[in-house]
């Protein structure tokens, strides 16, 4: 019915109107009659096609991501293939780095950027969760805003920044005041020994603590506001107090959103290239002290990248960087999905 | 009765005790956190604003060993690598975005598409500037603020993405439908209607996103890899503000120290007055009334 009706209008012209209304006779006023509904088919007609083509346009947009991604990862595997095929897998655990000779191990690397970013995990994590619970379930009303807003703005200090404040106020009193002090007392471990540098793996741990914080806390704050307050109110009604209720109701319940929200941290912390390459001493070597050089995966590209001469060179620091992306693939996809499966997936459990 | 009593009044101490140690850590914990960023910004507005005169936006950098000189090249360079990096990003973010909110909704090509940004989010960004190194320069054999712009726009398309979808998914369909019931095309509905509606929305995302970037230093160490002279041609290597700030930073000469503190309060003030900004459009809640 409809369609035939739709394609009479389209047919005919506005002259001959095949179903006259009452106000398009006689009195020879503007009729809205059926060359309105004339016009309204005839674009109705024309946006199918910008329609579908203005879908296809966004369809093209998204896809620019997976294009994007794609041609991230087959970059970084063509340009690493020199490497990969001469040494392959022990590429990763050999510590020799010799450029000259063309003998490449990215072993110290790894360890300098998982060091460096444990350090960071241990000092950061307590206090990202202290933090977390004191805004969600202690703060009075009045300071939850501006120190939620201050604790933000650590995230939007670029790394650069925080990296000049590193070199010029953190490492003085590292090397001044922290580092003597965790010396004599923890020396005896052998983890604060050696000559005292101030820069150093230590140095960059505390200044991936301080960049990976703001993720962390505002992430398990998201978590912890997810939980249900009837969890609250039914720990609370057993008699608890209130460390108990966060214990029990709160920290319990979102214990798996708190570790993909740590595990995020870790990524970004792996990742992380210009705060670490200021601070962290540059030198391949594998200490145990912390108080030692080191070297990481993102700063030994950053530094060596740009001297590269030969393709051997060049084809290792890719193939560093290709270990870097693969992994930190790996680490956001677990966070996500454990943060994912908090927030999106837990509706107030009832039954 | 008498023991048991006892007991129960060492456990109620000791849950008193522990009540309050806790509170005492987070307390503790907090100001541990805000410590460092308010030791951050006031050292940076004390270094940074005795170092900042008219010469450091009008001049450029001076050669080794002279006094002086100012950054105004790696403003202009990083205004230039922004709005590049904005002209890829924001449409093919917003894009992205409308399509998973209004067409892919639910379906299996979106929870791939979203799944990938979130992947690209987590790229480190010196692995965004190798592979743009690979990609564009090494073809191009010579570096240029194009790779870099391009660099950049990248790094802004995911957060562009989830933001829009999540501010899209917001608009109420009822809109929607109002819009398709006059005879608007889809198109135009979701451009004119849907997008307007939460357009405060969708702007705060691409303003956190050039906020995120107008920082990054390690994507342009290789492709936009800095300059010492005006230039405004996306051909040529180009100076950004981030970078000269590092160049300087691990340089040994107090007077470039000097220009990197003054530098790095130029760029916090940017970021800061953009996120502020911001959060202000935000917490006055233009899209609370659509919700």
């Amino acid at each position: 019915m409809v369609n035939s009706k739709v394609q009479e209008a389209r047919v005919s012209g506005p002259p001959v109107s095949p179903m006259p209304s009452p106000e398009a006779s006689p009195s020879g006023t503007e009729s809205p009659g059926p060359s309105a509904i004339r016009q309204f088919l005839l674009t109705r007609g024309n946006s199918a096609l910008t329609d579908r083509s203005f879908r296809w346009l966004m369809v093209i947009c998204a896809l620019s991501i997976f294009f994007i991604v794609g041609l991230i990862a087959t970059e970084l595997v063509t340009r690493s293939q020199l490497t990969i095929s001469k040494f392959g897998l022990s590429f990763f655990f050999k510590s020799a780095w010799d450029p000259v000779n063309g003998n490449f191990g990215a072993l110290p690397f790894i360890f300098g950027t998982l060091a460096s970013s444990l350090v960071a995990l241990i000092i950061a994590v307590p206090l990202a969760v202290g933090v977390a619970v004191f805004l969600t379930e202690m703060c009075p009303k009045v300071l939850r805003g501006p120190l939620s807003f201050l604790t933000e703005l650590l995230a939007a200090i670029p790394s650069v920044v925080y990296g000049l404040w590193a070199v010029f106020v953190l490492v003085p009193i590292l090397r001044e005041h922290v580092n003597p002090f965790l010396m004599k007392t923890l020396g005896w471990t052998g983890f604060f020994a050696g000559p005292n540098y101030g820069i150093g793996m230590m140095a960059a741990g505390v200044i991936l603590a301080i960049m990976i914080l703001p993720i962390i806390s505002s992430l398990t704050r998201e978590v912890m506001t997810a939980v249900p307050h009837s969890q609250r109110e039914a720990v609370l009604a057993l008699g608890a107090t209130r460390w108990e209720m966060i214990r029990m109701g709160v920290l319990r319940n979102a214990r798996i959103g708190i570790v993909g929200s740590i595990i995020l941290g870790l990524g970004r912390a792996l990742g992380e290239t210009m705060a670490v390459t200021m601070v962290i001493g540059n030198r391949p070597e594998i200490v145990k002290s912390l108080l030692g050089l080191g070297y990481s995966m993102s700063s030994v590209i950053a530094n060596e990248f740009s001297e590269a001469s030969d393709d051997m060179y060049l084809s290792a620091l890719i193939e560093i960087g290709l270990a870097l992306f693969i992994v930190t693939i790996i680490v956001n996809a677990i966070a996500r999905l454990l943060v994912w499966a908090v927030t999106r997936g837990a509706p107030p459990r009832v039954a | 009765m008498a023991t048991q009593h006892k007991t129960s009044r060492a456990n109620h101490t000791w849950r008193m005790f522990a009540n309050h140690a806790a509170t005492g850590l987070a307390v503790l914990s907090t100001i541990l956190v805000v410590a460092p960023l308010v030791a951050i910004f006031l050292y940076l507005l004390y270094k940074g604003a005795s170092s900042l005169n008219l010469a450091f936006f009008t001049q450029i950098p001076k050669p080794v060993g002279e006094a002086g000189g100012g950054m105004a090249n790696a403003i202009v360079g990083s205004g230039i690598l922004l709005a590049l990096g904005s002209l890829l990003g924001v449409p093919v973010g917003i894009g992205a975005g409308i399509f998973l909110a209004e067409f892919g909704r639910g379906g299996r090509l979106a929870n791939f598409v979203r799944f990938t940004a979130d992947v690209l989010n987590g790229v480190p960004s010196i692995v965004m500037g190798i592979s743009v190194y690979s990609l564009i320069v090494l073809p191009q054999k010579h570096f240029s603020a194009f790779s870099g712009g391009v660099a950049l726009g990248i790094m802004m398309i995911p957060t562009i993405t989830r933001t829009t979808e999540e501010m899209l998914l917001m608009v109420p369909n009822a809109i929607r439908e109002a819009a398709l019931g006059l005879g608007v095309p889809n198109w135009r509905s979701v451009l004119a209607i849907t997008l307007k509606t939460a357009s405060p929305g969708v702007i705060t995302g691409c303003m956190l996103a050039f906020a995120r970037v107008a920082g990054e230093t390690a994507p342009l160490l290789f492709t936009a890899f800095g300059n010492q002279f005006w230039s405004a041609n996306i051909n040529q290597p180009i100076a950004a503000l981030p970078l000269q700030i590092y160049v300087y930073a691990i340089s040994p000469y107090d007077e470039w120290h000097r220009l990197a503190w003054a530098g790095a309060l130029v760029l916090i003030l940017l970021i800061v007055v953009s996120v502020a900004l911001v959060r202000f459009v935000t917490t006055r809640g233009v899209l609370k009334g659509a919700n």
